[in-house]
C-alpha cells in the first residue's frame, strides 16, 4: 500500500537552540484525489467497515502517530 | 425532528487513568474546530444552501452530535474519579473552581466555546469550502490527540473519529460540484 505520508526537509540552523527535527512530514488523506466518489467501488465487509470509520478501502486512511520524530529519520 | 438511539456510533473505551487527556480531548468538544462547532455549524446552515445538499448537511451535522457524545464519554470516563488534587495536577483546577467534574463546551485551554467560531454566509459556495476546511482541521486535532496518547483503547475511537472526517470532507467537496452544475458535463454519477 503506498504511503500517505508526505516528508519535506526544512531549513535547519546552526544556531538552533533544539535538537533539529530535520524531517517534517505530513498526511494526505486519499480524500484529496477524488473531486467526486465514483459508484461501485469495492466494499469493506460489514463488520469491517463499522471498526474502520469507511465502507471504502480507497477512503481508508491508517493513522497510528508520528511516533518519534527526530533527527535523522528517513525521507523516503 | 430527530430519533435519539441510546448507544454510542463507535464503542469507547478509555484504559488509561490519564487524566491530562481529558483537558486535550476538550479540545474536540468545545474548541473551534471541535463537534459541537461542527454539528452546530451544518445543521444551521442547512436553510440557505440549495435544495440538493440539504440533506447531506442535516446527516453530517447530525453525526457530528453522535461524534460529541464520544467525544463527551471519554472525558467523563477520565474526570469522573478524580479527586480535586488530581484535577489540579492535571492542568484542570480552574475546571474545577467553576464545573467540579461536570462537562463543559470549552477547549483545551478552557476557553469557552462561542458562536463566533462558526459562520453562515448565506453563499453555498463560501458556506461549504468553510465546512471543508472544518473537516480537514478536525482531522488534523484527531491526529496530534492521537500522538499525544499511548492508550491504544483511547486511541482506536480517535481513530475512527479521525476517518470519518476525512469521509465528510469528501461528501462535502462532492456537495461543491453538486451545487457547480456545469452545463456542458454529460458526467453521470
Amino acid at each position: 500500500m503506498d504511503s500517505q505520508w508526505r516528508f519535506y526537509k526544512p531549513y535547519v540552523s546552526p544556531f538552533d537552540p533544539c535538537r533539529p527535527q530535520t524531517v517534517k512530514r505530513y498526511v494526505v488523506a486519499p480524500n484529496q484525489f477524488l473531486v467526486f466518489q465514483p459508484p461501485n467501488l469495492p466494499q469493506f465487509p460489514p463488520m469491517k467497515a463499522l471498526r474502520k470509520g469507511t465502507l471504502w478501502p480507497a477512503l481508508f486512511s491508517p493513522y497510528d502517530g508520528q511516533g518519534e520524530q527526530r533527527a535523522g529519520d528517513s525521507c523516503e | 425532528m430527530w430519533i435519539y438511539e441510546k448507544k454510542l456510533q463507535y464503542p469507547v473505551r478509555v484504559g488509561k487513568c490519564d487524566l491530562k487527556m481529558a483537558k486535550f480531548l476538550m479540545e474536540q468538544y468545545g474548541g473551534a474546530d471541535g463537534e459541537l462547532a461542527a454539528a452546530l455549524r451544518y445543521l444551521n446552515q442547512r436553510y440557505s444552501i440549495p435544495d440538493k445538499v440539504i440533506g447531506l448537511l442535516t446527516d453530517i451535522g447530525t453525526e457530528e452530535f453522535a461524534h460529541l457524545e464520544m467525544i463527551a464519554t471519554m472525558v467523563y470516563k477520565l474526570v469522573k474519579d478524580a479527586t480535586p488534587e488530581e484535577m489540579e495536577a492535571a492542568g484542570l483546577g480552574a475546571h474545577f473552581a467553576n464545573h467540579d467534574r461536570a462537562l463543559f463546551y470549552s477547549n483545551a485551554a478552557g476557553v469557552p466555546w462561542t458562536a463566533a467560531y462558526i459562520q453562515a454566509k448565506g453563499d453555498p459556495i463560501a458556506d461549504l469550502y468553510e465546512d471543508i476546511a472544518a473537516e480537514e482541521k478536525a482531522r488534523a486535532t484527531y491526529q496530534w490527540l492521537i500522538d499525544m496518547t499511548d492508550d491504544v483503547d483511547l486511541q482506536d475511537g480517535l481513530k475512527f473519529l479521525r476517518e470519518r472526517e476525512i469521509i465528510h470532507a469528501l461528501r462535502f467537496r462532492e456537495a461543491v460540484e453538486l451545487i457547480k452544475e456545469e452545463q456542458e458535463r454529460k458526467k453521470v454519477f
